[in-house]
């Protein structure tokens, strides 16, 4: 027992690890292991970066350590959301957009974008701005739908979530249809493939991403209790309805904050969980914590292949998460179907 | 002593019980029984806190259950509910030792008091030899067992079993209420901060002979309202249970003569 706890951990962080160092050494320009160590220690040490080292210091200091700090915040966003919707809706299918976020950022954006915004700062900011406030009040329209008196029963919210997402995309596929410019960059944005680069963004999701994720992070007991069903998990002494409303309210902000600054990347808060499942069980104390170290390790890899690829093009990351991601967890559930895994 | 008095609860407007009383003393097992759609369901629903009442009150020793926060109440009474549905991906002692919550912190660390709780309450539910099994393997029976398990170290001094035996076969269904009487009568060590409680326990049964030989009182419901509480032979008379069943039924005593026997009769 003891055993089975440290064992996937240690494995999801080795993960995590290696592909942290991936994102940073690899790109159009790969660096090396001696390059990072050599420009680390010039920054440490204070000493003037000269010459040739010059590159790499701006590579690794103004793209990659950004860009991977990005990724990872969403990648481990994604999945702790996923886990704990599949664990609040007790539903297998559920990822952190069942509810309208990744439906409501999208019309966001495509608005935006429609509006052909300059490229200086306000226009830059105008996309995530827009997708942030698209994602939020979707998913406020979805709660105040499904809200029956101060209870927030799960089959409205699934229902009203399929209906507020469909109308809404049906709005994104208007505004694309009847756009003429931005087509290209507003469908690689519905695909993720909008990694914003600097500083900036990683800023501003922190918040989101430290109280949303350190709230779901002490979830784990709460969504054990609730894998009983409402019901039961009332008789056993846990206010449900407070905790699914502020689980709500967490995960949809920091998917929406961290959605608006990369663009909508799929499969990530769904499959993600369910490898996690199928490693360790079906502990949610266990889970969340996985999520995180594995959600980021999962994107921070498929981000790199997105970025080496198609070199010097760069692909949108949801497509390789849905390209390689697919199979590969087709592959596991086959391999593991004797295993009543699902709770 | 759980006394509810006047308990009147609906779905909306339209009242499921009415105006339904009757008192439960510790250490006793009260059969509920009745017809499909008398209210049984609703009545554990609403001692446990799901349905809120309209009018009347539920009281233990005096003290109204209504006006608990959730957590309070979880300490006052436990529900082993039909084994359907339960998380597959968890073990056997999870689901036990998850009964533990209402006297556990937000992150549900179990102290080893409550690790010794629930392998005693393991161990008389004939449940410890599954503690690292999957429940997605276990059988109806066993999965049974453990919901009591799971009710037992909640140590509450009110227990509600809603139709425990329903799915089981017949020697699970005599098995899982032997265990019952077992632990109404010799209850476990205590939640840790007090002595063995006796609980009271109030059972919806269907079987008609199980109530005969397993209830100290029997509470018949007929159409949301009580249509008859006493003891074994007060409620368990052919015309009423006829009336109140929609078929002609007839009690006479077992060979033993210990218990009666409810048969249908054929017309």
């Amino acid at each position: 027992m003891k055993g089975r706890i440290v064992h996937p951990f240690w494995i999801a962080l080795v993960a995590l690890l290696a592909a942290l160092l991936l994102s940073v050494l690899v790109g159009s320009v790969s660096l090396s292991l001696m390059d990072m160590a050599r420009v680390v220690a010039a920054r440490l040490s204070g000493t003037e970066i000269g010459g040739d080292l010059r590159v790499a210091d701006t590579i690794l200091f103004s793209l990659r350590l950004p860009r991977t700090a990005l990724v990872a915040l969403t990648g481990s966003a994604l999945a702790v959301c996923g886990t704990s919707y599949q664990g609040l809706f007790r539903n297998p299918l559920a990822d952190p957009y069942l509810i309208g976020v990744a439906s409501g950022a999208g019309l966001g954006a495509v608005i935006a974008l429609s509006l052909r915004w300059r490229y200086d700062a306000l226009g830059l900011l105008a996309v995530p701005l827009a997708s942030f406030s698209g994602a939020v009040l979707t998913v406020l329209m979805v709660v105040m739908l499904a809200r029956v008196g101060r209870s927030l029963p799960v089959t409205n919210l699934l229902l009203a979530g399929v209906a507020v997402n469909s109308f809404t995309g049906a709005m994104t596929s208007f505004l694309l249809l009847r756009s003429t410019g931005e087509l290209r960059r507003a469908i690689a944005w519905l695909m993720g493939g909008s990694a914003m680069g600097g500083w900036q963004p990683v800023l501003a999701v922190l918040p989101y991403w430290l109280i949303g994720l350190g709230i779901l992070m002490t979830m784990g007991h709460a969504l054990n209790v609730m894998q009983f069903g409402d019901e039961q998990a009332q008789q056993l002494g846990l206010p449900v309805e407070a905790t699914r409303w502020v689980i709500i309210a967490v995960s949809s902000l920091a998917t929406a904050a961290a959605v608006s600054f990369t663009g909508i990347i799929g499969f990530v808060g769904l499959i993600v969980p369910h490898l996690l499942r199928l490693l360790t069980g079906g502990d949610y104390r266990r889970l969340l914590p996985l999520s995180l170290l594995g959600g980021a390790a999962f994107l921070l890899v498929a981000d790199v292949l997105a970025r080496v690829v198609m070199t010097p093009q760069e692909l949108p990351v949801g497509i390789i998460t849905a390209l390689a991601g697919a199979p590969f967890f087709i592959w596991i559930l086959r391999r593991s179907r004797t295993l009543p895994y699902w709770s | 002593m759980l006394e509810v008095s006047h308990l009147t609860v609906g779905y909306g407007s339209k009242p499921v019980l009415k105006d339904v009383s009757f008192r439960l003393a510790d250490g006793e097992i009260l059969a509920v029984i009745g017809p499909n759609g008398a209210g049984k369901s609703t009545l554990v629903r609403a001692l446990s806190g799901i349905l809120p009442p309209q009018c009347g009150s539920i009281r233990y020793n005096g003290r109204d259950l209504c006006s608990l926060s959730v957590q309070e109440r979880a300490r006052m009474i436990a529900v082993v509910p039909q084994a359907r549905n339960l998380p597959a991906g968890f073990t056997a002692w999870q689901v036990v030792s998850l009964g533990r919550t209402p006297y556990l912190n937000w992150f549900g660390q179990l102290s080893p008091a409550d690790e010794e709780l629930v392998r005693e309450a393991m161990r008389r539910t004939d449940t410890a030899h599954l503690a690292e099994r999957l429940v997605g393997e276990l059988s109806g029976g066993e999965m049974q067992r453990l919901l009591l398990a799971r009710a037992l170290v909640q140590a509450t001094p009110v227990m509600l079993l809603d139709e425990p035996t329903t799915h089981l076969d017949l020697q699970y269904q005599i098995g899982l209420l032997n265990r019952v009487v077992e632990v109404v009568r010799q209850p476990i060590s205590g939640n840790g901060n007090g002595k063995p409680h006796s609980p009271a326990a109030l059972v919806v049964l269907h079987d008609l002979n199980l109530v005969a030989r397993y209830a100290d009182r029997v509470l018949l419901m007929v159409d949301g309202c009580v249509r008859s509480c006493g003891t074994v032979s007060d409620v368990l008379r052919p015309a009423m249970l006829s009336e109140a069943f929609g078929v002609p039924l007839e009690v006479m005593r077992s060979p033993n003569g210990k218990y009666p026997l409810v048969v249908p009769l054929m017309a």
